[in-house]
Parts: C-alpha cells; structure tokens; sequence
C-alpha cells in the first residue's frame, strides 16, 4: 500500500476581509495529512477554522473577501490545489474529492427531481449515456439505503424526509467513486437514530470504496465512533493531533481535555459540568465536578404543574371541502413538582415542542388540561390567564430568533416588567434589569447593547434573564441549550442548575439530546409520534429502559471512543 | 465566525437600525448628491409655501410668451398682446427703440439760443419739452411734436415691464406670467402632493397589511378581497369614481385620491413581512410575556418592517408626484387658480404648435431632476437600511 498521505495541508492560511478595516484570520498556519483509505476528523467550536479549512481543500472559499496566504499549500497526487485554474479544480471536484453538507434540504435543487440531479452528474463526469446514468443512479440509491430506488428516483427533494435527502447528497457524492469525502458537519441537523445510521453508511462505504474521509464536527462524541484520527481545532489553529485512541484516553492538550469532559456524561451526574475556564485558566480542575448530584423525585414533591391528557390537532385544508387532521400531540398527562426537572425527550415529529408551546398557551390545545397549583390554564379567558402568564416562562432553541432584534437588551429585560407591573417606576426596574444580568453573568454594559453584538451562549442568558424578571414558578426550556457550542452548553446548563436550586423553579426540559436530558432532569418522558412512550425516574430510564423506542433511541447515542 | 465580532470592545450604547443606516447613506456619495437635489428642492418648497419666493407668480409682468433670455436678446417684434394694464394698447415698438426724432435738434437750437441767459436745461434731455425758452419778443422755440411725443414715451413707460421681459430667463406664459416663478410654485404643488398622498398611501397599506397579515384568517380573507377589488378596477376609471364622489377641486382632492388608490402595493408587501415576522420566536416570545396583540404588531413586529415602508414612502412619492402630473395634464388635477408641473403641462400642450416651448421645457426639466435624484435616494435609502439584498 502506497504510505504517502492522499492529501497533505501545509501551512494553511486564510484570511477574510470583514469590512475596510477589518481582517479576521480564519487559518493561522494549519498542518495535517489525510492517509489513504482512512478517517481523519477535524473538531472544534463554532469559528474554529474546520469549515474553512474543507472549504479551502476544495477551492469553494468566498472570492471576493478571503484570501490564502502564497506560503500555504494543498498537496494532492503531487500537485497543489490552492495553485490550480478554475477549470482543473472543476475537473477534480464530484469526480476525485466530493463534498457533503449539513443541510441537505438546501443544498438539493428543490425544483429537479433527484434523479434529475444525479444522473447529471454522471453524465458530466463519467460520460454516461442518459440511459446508463438512470441505472446508475437506481444502484447508487440502493447502496446509499433509500428504500425503493427505482420509485423514489423521480420523487423531489421536499418529498423526502431529512435522513432520506441526506442518503441522496451521499449518493451524489459518491456518483464518481471519489478518492476523498470531505463531511461538513453531514448528521448535526438529523435525529440520533437517522445520525446513526448515516455515521455507519459512511463508513460502510468508505472500506467498500476505498476512500478517505474528512469528518467535520462539532461533537466529540460523533467523532469518536468514526475516526481513525482526529484533529482538535480552535481558533484557526490545531490544539491536538493524534489518533482517535489518544485523544480520548491521553488527550495532553486542556482544550481537548475541556472538550471531552464539557459533554454531560452519561454514566454518572457531576454536581457541576465542567466548563472550558477551568481548563485554560490555572489548570486545577475544580473539585465540584467530580461530587454527584442527587436528582429524582421524592413523593412528598408538591405539584406545580399538572397536564391531564393534552391533545393538539392541526387542522390543514386540502382542496376545497378535504381535510387533513395532524394529531400532534395525543393524551400527554404528566406532573411537575416544585424545584424539579422533567425531561421530555424525542426526535423531531415527536410533539415535545408542541406540549411545551400549548401548556403556555402560544398554541391553543384541542383539548385537555394544564392545571397550575389546581387552576385550569386553558379554561381561562385571554384576560383571566394574563396574571398567570408571568409564571409560565418559556426560552427557546435559537437565541438569535428568540430576541427582538431592535430592542436593546435593557428594554427586552424591562418589557416584561412594565407589561406586568412589576417595579414601581422605570429606574427601579432597570436597578432590577441590571441585577438580572449580572445574576446571569452578562456584563453591566450590555444594557444598552443590540442582541446581535453577543455571541449565542450570551444571547441565551440574555433570554433566561428576561424569563427570571418575571420570577416565573415553571421555566419551559425548549431545546434551549442544542444551538450552543458544547463548552457553551456547559456553562448555560449550570447556570440553569443554580437558578433552579436559587428560585426554586420547576423546569420543563425538552431536548432531542439524551445526554444534556439525562443530565439535567429528575424524571424523563420519552415522545414519539405524539404519544408518551415512556415515564421513568431519569436515572432508572437510562438504566433500564421499558419501551422498544426508548432503548432504540439510548442505543443510537453516540457514545465516543468507549463504544468501540 | 464568532470569533471576530465577540473580540470587538465594549460600548457603553450601541448604535441602532437608524443610526447605522444613516452612517452607509453618508458614506455614499449618491446617496448625499441626490440628498442635497432633493434638500433643495424641499426647501424652495418650503420657501414658496411660506410666501418667501414666488408668491407673486400670478402677477402678469411681462408680455404674454415673452421668450426666455436665457438665450441671447428676444426678438418681440411680432408680439401683439401685452398685459393688460394697458388696456390693450397696441404698441408694435419696444421699449428703448422710441425716439423723439427731432429732440437732438431742438436741445441744440435751446443750447445755442439761450445760452446764458437762463438756468440751462440739460442740453441731452429728449424729454424735457415741457418748458420752451422764452427768447423775448414773443418768440419761442417751440417742439412741433413735443405733446405727441410725450403722450407716445409716457405709453411705452407705462409698460416698463414688458422691459422686464428682457430679464426674465426661462420667458413668461401666455398672460405674461415668469415661467421661474411658475415652475417654483409648481413645484411646491406637486411635490406637497407626491409627499401627502404617499404619505396616506403609505399610512392605509403599512396599516391593512399589519392587521391582514398578523392576524390571517378571516381578516386577512375580508381585506384580501378588498385589495383585489380594488386592484381590478382600471386605475383611471377608479380615479375618475373617487373625484366625482369627492365632488370638488382642490389639492386636497388629489392627495385624497392618490393615497386611496395606491396603497395596493404597499398593503401586499407590509402583509407578506407581517405574515413573516408573526410566527418567528421572537413573537412568540412576546407572547409569552403577555405583551398584546398591538403591542407585538407595532412595539415588536413594526421596527423590523419599517425599512419597508419607509421605502415604500419614498418609491411612491416620486411615483404620485408622477401621477400628479399626469392628473393635471388630463385636467383632473388642481384648479385653474394653482399651478402645478401638470398644468403647466397641460398648458404647454397647445403652446407648442405655435413655437412656445419654454414653459414645457422648464416644468419637464425641474420634474426630471427631482424625480431622478428622489429615484436614486430611495435606492440609496434601501441600500442603507438593508445591506444584505444590495
């Protein structure tokens, strides 16, 4: 076997014009091979260089603001991609290395049929005949696993769900027999068991085919189940480098260290997650993450909040007198007590969402009750629920929608406030919108700041401060921390923990990661398709799961290099 | 990329939507050229509203379609009607060109003569013919067409101003009124009723398209309807209809009729943003704090559509000031006792078979010039208020 690496990054520097006086350096001098035939993943937060660093290998960087310094090189089968023509790299992309994205809805041509899309390809690069490329493009379906290739190869993107259009990319992507795969990202945006099944089919492929594979990803834990060697980056630069053993066993680097313990661990409950500070400051870890938590519930719990068999249905016209009825929520009754977690765990589809927006109200139930401390919610009128509204807090999944973007922070904190009466005048309540945000670690000068101008782990205190000026009783959190960066996710999550044990609150945690759910919660549910499969004590479920859904689902986590 | 912005300092405040579009329209010099034409143009509106300039501009000083002198001397000859302070008069002869014929002759016989012996007249004085020197012995030098020639050089002072005309640089109108001081005036009626009218256009859509587009539903079906009946009835025939319900002429009238008509566009745009923004998170999240339905529709939902509008504001300003004009030229538009581009159009219709192109040429040229700086402005405007979609 040949012992030259496939592809060999030199020096790699990138660099992108912000605006006229502004440059920020993507790249500072990144070195790495991709071996032949093997898995080579590159981690790292948001802004880490990973994307960019696929993006430079394939010559698809921005041209009008970045720029690649003349010392880096891209070394491939002797020549240097960063110096080839437009019309060479062209020949090279699809036919020797290919791409997959996160999104694949958006990276399909919504209008073409994907056998359209696919036989387009092999006409171009392999020189098939429509015919030829037609059964082509059936086989390549049926090793990529779309059921009923034939019948589905006419369908449109839109009429596949999210794992299906991601099989189809991958089809695309290995119409050409590529020597290399680079995977942007390729399973952050589907459920755990379609994440599952995707990491295996490609690395199915990869030993059938006999390719490499560059895995971009966020988490760890993905990385862990399928690389042979990985590479940590942050901030343009590589931390750490070494096979997928030594990084998980004998990480040398705090950053990678900080990385693998910053994820809740499944196998038992640190009174604290460990955050990134730790690491990069002093180095002495502190001792909190090693105490356990205690978490469960007790029967003595008072009960704050009581759903009796909720059922949403969506109502959707079709023609002029059809009806399409979408049962999204069917029969869910669960209690929450006081200063407790309930965790409502499922894919997407499950109607976890749609519990937590109906028990507020934000959509009206069809029917069902939601009795808070014994007083049906959705009995009420618009106007009797008003007082009870304060005490029902929710905090979305994307800090960036969630927040009015022409509102300055202190009038998002104080709006609340005046709605609801509380503060007798405009400077009390800014003394109140400035303690919030002090209490949620945001510096005082962010008062008079746009949302737009903090980063996402900040704008999400700025959401959970808004929630706390309300002092609600219940705190709905949906999917709150999934858009974070894993040391991000860390440190919200123990902020959420010690406001909890501060204000006594009760939380609604509706997560599809089991890992940050089992972590977090007292007791699980477990939604599928609407229904509540499952209702177990949070240690007990992990430990002892009832139903087939549940242990398929805790069978799909990824679970890092222990797997193996 | 993170990374980039969270290493930028910290500030006290932060500038807002307004302040940083303001700042790109600054730093764009089409932008500030075409913000200074129409700068200048508001404020000669302004200056003609207030009585400053061109208030006056129904005084009819000059001979009807006196040329502009603009481009060299006028030849008037040919001009039979004058203004009517002289009463008709008819005077084929311009100022300046009536002589006394024998007024040299006789200032140097009255030189000659009565040297010395009296208070000497100017010896230049055409028009001194009043006191004949007395030479004693019953004679006197007498003009023999002294009172003829006074009566003729008092008829052609009378009319000094037709002199003006010389002055005036874009020429006068068929009763002798300064095409400058016309096109002022114009100027302030068309640009008062682009400015009114899109104003209440903007207001009636900007307001339909919240409510439409924010609740839906049966609101949304009722107004759509609304719009559609509306938009199918041919624009003219619509403008007629309202003009024969309001019943009377005026500026009013017209700002009235625009604004109702041409919301259309803007009601569709503000209710596809309205129908956008009422589901994001951020809604929901007012929501969720209890705020009210207006409260989410104007407090939440409109700083992040009024760019929108405002563009919109600005789009169809230039487009009824457009209208304006076009009104006024088919006769719909202001009353015979204001002036607009689009009458001075309507006039200039006839005038221009007969060679009298000045009040035309003035009227289109200050129109282009407003409207494609106002053109410009708004791209400019909506380049600042949405670098994204430039």
């Amino acid at each position: 076997m040949n012992s030259t690496p496939l592809l060999s990054v030199r020096d790699l520097r990138v660099n992108f014009r912000m605006d006229k006086h502004t440059n920020f350096e993507a790249l500072k001098g990144v070195s790495f091979d991709i071996p032949r035939e093997q898995t080579v993943a590159l981690v790292g937060e948001s802004g880490s260089g990973k994307s960019v660093s696929s993006l430079a290998i394939m010559g698809l960087l921005p041209k009008e603001n970045a720029t690649v310094d003349p010392r880096s090189q891209v070394l491939y089968g002797g020549r240097d991609l960063l110096r080839l023509s437009g019309d060479e790299m062209r020949q090279l992309r699809g036919k020797e290395i290919s791409m997959i994205f996160q999104d694949p809805m958006s990276s399909l041509n919504p209008v073409l049929s994907i056998g359209n899309q696919l036989n387009e390809i092999l006409m171009l690069h392999m020189g098939l005949s429509a015919r030829q490329a037609q059964e082509r493009s059936i086989a390549l379906l049926e090793e990529v696993g779309l059921p009923e290739p034939s019948r589905r190869i006419n369908r449109y993107p839109f009429e596949l769900s999210g794992g299906q259009q991601q099989r189809v990319m991958i089809a695309m992507a290995m119409a050409c027999e590529p020597k290399l795969l680079i995977a942007d990202e390729p399973t952050t945006a589907l459920d755990v068991t379609i994440q599952k099944q995707i990491i295996e089919l490609v690395d199915a492929l990869r030993r059938k085919h006999g390719m490499a594979v560059l895995w971009i990803s966020h988490d760890l834990a993905v990385v862990g189940e399928i690389a042979d060697r990985v590479i940590v980056m942050r901030h343009g630069e590589i931390r750490e480098e070494g096979t997928t053993r030594q990084i998980f066993e004998s990480a040398k680097d705090r950053y990678t260290q900080a990385l693998i313990q910053c994820r809740p661990p499944l196998d038992h409950r640190p009174l604290r997650l460990a955050v990134i500070d730790d690491f990069m400051a002093d180095g002495t870890i502190m001792d909190s993450s090693k105490e356990e938590a205690v978490r469960g519930l007790s029967p003595n719990d008072e009960i704050v909040l009581e759903v009796k068999g909720l059922n949403k249905e969506f109502v959707s016209r079709e023609g002029l007198f059809g009806k399409r009825v979408l049962r999204a929520v069917k029969d869910v009754s669960f209690t929450l007590p006081r200063g407790k977690t309930v965790g409502l765990v499922g894919e997407s589809g499950s109607g976890k969402t749609t519990v937590g927006l109906t028990i507020m109200r934000l959509h009206e139930a069809s029917s069902g009750e939601v009795l808070f401390m014994g007083q049906d919610l959705l009995k009420m009128s618009k106007k009797e629920q008003m007082p009870f509204k304060r005490r029902i807090q929710i905090i979305f999944q994307n800090p960036y929608a969630s927040l009015n973007p022409r509102f300055v922070v202190g009038d998002i904190l104080m709006e609340p406030m005046r709605i609801h009466g509380i503060g007798a005048n405009d400077a009390e309540r800014e003394k109140l919108a400035r303690q919030l945000l002090e209490r949620v670690g945001m510096p005082a000068t962010s008062f008079g700041k746009y949302p737009h101008e903090f980063s996402g782990g900040q704008r999400q205190r700025v959401a959970v401060a808004r929630a706390l000026s309300m002092k609600p009783d219940v705190l709905i959190c949906d999917e709150s921390v999934s858009a974070l960066d894993v040391s991000v996710q860390a440190q919200v999550l123990n902020m959420l923990q010690d406001l909890q044990e501060e204000f006594q609150m009760s939380y609604i945690f509706i997560s599809h990661d089991l890992a940050v759910v089992k972590y977090i919660s007292d007791e699980v549910i477990v939604m599928n398709q609407g229904e509540v499969v499952e209702i177990a004590d949070s240690d007990e479920i992990y430990r002892n799961p009832q139903h087939a859904y549940t242990k398929k689902l805790l069978g799909s986590i990824p679970r890092g290099w222990h797997a193996h | 990329m993170n990374a980039a912005s969270n290493a930028s300092p910290v500030y006290q405040a932060s500038p807002g939507l307004w302040t940083l579009a303001w700042r790109r329209l600054i730093a764009d010099r089409v932008a500030m050229v075409s913000m200074a034409v129409v700068g200048a143009f508001l404020l000669l509106t302004l200056a003609s509203g207030t009585g400053l300039i061109a208030e006056n501009w129904n005084d009819e000083i000059a001979v009807g379609y006196a040329p502009p002198s603009i481009f060299g001397k006028p030849d008037i000859s040919g001009r039979t009607k004058m203004s009517k302070h002289d009463d008709g008069a008819a005077v084929n002869a311009y100022p300046g060109t009536v002589k006394d014929p024998l007024a040299e002759d006789i200032a140097e016989l009255k030189a000659t003569l009565g040297g010395g012996t009296s208070a000497s007249p100017s010896a230049n004085t055409a028009l001194d013919t009043k006191d004949d020197i007395d030479l004693g012995d019953g004679l006197k030098v007498v003009d023999p067409i002294g009172p003829e020639m006074a009566e003729i050089l008092a008829t052609t002072r009378m009319s000094t101003e037709q002199s003006r005309a010389e002055s005036l640089l874009f020429g006068a109108d068929k009763w002798g009124h300064d095409v400058i001081k016309k096109v002022i005036k114009g100027s302030e009626t068309s640009i008062f009723v682009g400015f009114a009218a899109a104003l209440v256009a903007t207001l009636i859509g900007t307001l339909l398209g919240a409510v439409s587009g924010y609740y839906g539903g049966w609101i949304d079906d009722l107004l759509n309807w609304f719009y559609s009946i509306f938009t199918a009835i041919p624009y003219l025939l619509l403008i007629l209809a309202i003009a024969a319900v309001l019943n009377q002429k005026g500026v009013m009238t017209i700002v009235l009729i625009l604004g109702l008509t041409g919301w259309t566009g803007i009601y569709r745009l503000v209710r596809a943003e309205y129908i956008k923004h009422s589901t994001r998170e951020y809604v929901q999240a007012a929501d969720a704090i209890g705020a009210s339905n207006a409260r989410r529709m104007f407090v939440h939902i409109f700083p992040n559509v009024s760019h929108i509008s405002l563009v919109q504001l600005s789009v169809h300003t230039v487009g009824f000031i457009k209208s304006e004009v076009i009104l006024s030229f088919l006769g719909f538009g202001v009353p015979v006792d204001k002036v607009s581009w689009g009458s001075m159009l309507g006039e200039a219709q006839n005038e221009l078979i007969l060679g009298y192109w000045w009040q035309l040429a003035a009227a289109t040229i200050a129109m282009a010039i407003l409207v494609t700086a106002f053109s410009m402005f708004t791209d400019a405007l909506r380049d600042a208020l949405d670098p994204k979609i430039k």
